[in-house]
């Protein structure tokens, strides 16, 4: 039988547990939020004192109404595209009706693409590079690290072309594509092409290093029970080294993911190839009172979809990782 | 003539160091018979562990060489199978797992899917760990982990098992409790075993005949002792056996009296 009197300390014991739960909790999550309004703060002040020939540099309240105009043209331009879309259906309608037998041609929208657009595009290259660049990371990677001469051999080229910037290579990629890449339908743009290897190329290098790193290393009693059961190559790959090296590998994948982010970002003002990095030159070159403050919308956005990249691949790891309590940050 | 089951003539191993050619083994000489349980003790550093690689052929003699039925051991195979000094599960697999690894390379073929799972579970059964067939390694303890290890071992049904000083991680309790079900195992199977230790007690508790290794460099067998207590035998029984105590004796001599180590 329960009894009032011997409950009642319980549930004050319980009450303050949740209130020191509270108390914990409180300060991790009210720092961050001071860490950002100080910094907001500091960022409206000090934008203020900054004359360009632009005008004045954003603050935050310039680049939150920035972003609401960004959203704005968006749906008009979306608006429109829509408009574009029922004409065509009409005219090829009643094309069609008058004689059956008509061609009627069927047209893509070509307006100027959008904020949103761009980051679409981005997010789409730096994927297809990053995956290109896995695929053939990871299985060298794996070479590298269970075959000392192999590594011998590829190790020299590795390290030579690892501290090469992309953007260096970014000339020769893309008068390669252009003689390479030589479709009449072609199924994805040269453009895109070319940001993707670029992004490609630098994503490579992290992988490779540290995959190579982490099947190098792995453990001798596990090696010998590999041997002992004489596994074949493959099932060894597969049973032993894999998933010994899964760590590694990922912290090289999120290396490569973010640089590849970074250098993106560089390749597209460049190389004038759509996405993020066009949308910033266009502002700059555009060179209106909104430029700097759009811009500054775009550094943001970039910054944030960075983050979240990164935490994608976290709980990518999370998934794949065999070992539930390591302390994956 | 009458070959023994598995035999180990003139084995010797050395490196090549900065000082010209370092002998660690000399001239090893075993004969083992089928069914037999042979520990091997000495002094740290003076090649057991050696000695039990080249018959895993996880290490090749420099000379001699080593004979199991008839064929010549120059790499490693699961008739051969090891249990290691700290269990080599892989933390990946869960204790199921890890056997199964093992069975489905040995049994590829020659067992059905079913055959498979009731020869793993009887191999989990033998070491009483059913109950914990699907935890990780890492969620267990270090005897549970060593007792998985060895019906990873079992389960590969090899022609020699051998085990480096696979009790030597565990606290005294444990060991007991694992010495005797190593015991019970091996008056089941009736497996030829060849095992590392430190401990004087538990070889002369476990072998049919302790090989007695003397100090390096150029190691090898100083003596060999025949344990002829008769089985199954009971621990707290043969704390009062007068000839349990001189087998003890007679390898702690060997140990501390003919084979001082120079220093500790």
């Amino acid at each position: 039988m329960s009894n009032p009197a011997a409950a009642q300390p319980i549930q004050d014991t319980l009450k303050s547990a949740s209130r020191i739960a509270l108390v914990r909790w409180l300060p991790n999550l009210l720092l961050p939020i001071i860490g950002v309004l100080v910094f907001l703060l500091f960022w409206q002040i000090a934008a203020g004192s900054i004359n360009t020939s632009l005008g004045k540099f954003p603050g935050p309240t310039q680049v939150a109404t920035q972003f609401v105009g960004l959203v704005k043209e968006h749906q008009r331009e979306q608006l429109k595209a829509e408009a574009f879309y029922q004409r065509q259906e009409q005219r090829n309608a009643d094309k069609l009706a008058k004689n059956p037998e008509a061609e009627v041609s069927i047209r893509p929208y070509t307006g100027k693409p959008t904020f949103f657009k761009q980051i679409l595009t981005s997010l789409y290259t730096v994927m297809t590079g990053f995956v290109i660049a896995s695929l053939l990371a990871i299985p060298l990677g794996i070479v590298c690290g269970l075959s000392k001469p192999i590594y011998n051999a590829i190790n020299p080229l590795i390290q030579i072309f690892k501290p090469v910037s992309p953007l260096a290579w970014l000339p020769l990629v893309t008068m390669v594509v252009s003689a390479v890449y030589t479709s009449t339908d072609p199924l994805f743009a040269k453009s895109f092409v070319t940001s993707a290897v670029t992004v490609a190329l630098c994503c490579l290098w992290p992988t490779v290093i540290n995959t190579t790193v982490g099947v190098a290393n792995l453990d001798k009693d596990l090696q010998n029970v590999s041997r002992v059961l004489s596994l074949s190559p493959m099932r060894h790959v597969r049973r032993i080294v894999l998933p010994a090296a899964i760590p590694m590998i990922f912290t090289g994948l999120r290396l490569s993911l973010a640089t590849g982010w970074m250098v993106l970002i560089a390749a597209e003002m460049l190389a004038q190839n759509p996405g993020l990095g066009k949308f910033i030159w266009d502002e700059f070159q555009n060179g209106s009172s909104n430029s700097l403050g759009r811009i500054m919308v775009a550094v943001v956005v970039i910054g944030l979809i960075g983050f979240v990249l990164d935490r994608l691949m976290l709980m990518l790891q999370r998934r794949v990782s065999w070992d539930k309590n390591a302390d994956l940050r | 003539m009458n070959h023994a089951h598995l035999e180990l003539t003139g084995v010797g191993i050395s490196f090549p160091t900065d000082k010209g050619l370092y002998c660690a083994l000399q001239n090893v000489n075993l004969k083992i018979d089928k069914g037999e349980f042979v520990s091997l003790i000495g002094h740290s550093g003076c090649g057991k562990s050696t000695v039990l690689n080249i018959v895993a052929g996880l290490h090749q003699a420099t000379t001699g060489g080593v004979i199991l039925d008839g064929r010549e051991v120059n790499e490693p195979g699961p008739e051969r199978a090891v249990v290691f000094q700290n269990h080599s599960l892989l933390p990946w697999l869960t204790c199921y797992q890890n056997v199964e690894l093992a069975v489905r390379q040995v049994f590829q073929g020659k067992k059905t899917r079913r055959e498979m799972r009731e020869w793993i579970e009887h191999n989990l059964q033998l070491v009483h760990m059913m109950h914990a067939k699907d935890k990780r390694p890492s969620e267990i303890s270090g005897g549970m982990k060593q007792r998985i290890g060895i019906a990873r071992a079992l389960a590969m049904q090899p022609k020699v098992l051998l085990m480096d000083e696979p009790f030597g991680a565990l606290d005294a309790l444990t060991r007991a409790h694992l010495q005797d079900s190593l015991m019970e195992i091996h008056a089941d199977l009736g497996n030829t075993v060849i095992m590392i230790t430190h401990d004087v007690d538990e070889a002369v508790l476990l072998s049919d005949r302790i090989v007695m290794m003397s100090n390096g460099p150029a190691a090898g067998v100083g003596e060999i002792l025949q344990v002829t207590l008769e089985r199954p035998r009971e621990r707290i029984a043969l704390a009062h056996d007068a000839r349990y105590h001189e087998y003890r004796a007679a390898v702690l001599e060997f140990l501390y009296q003919k084979q001082l180590r120079p220093a500790a």
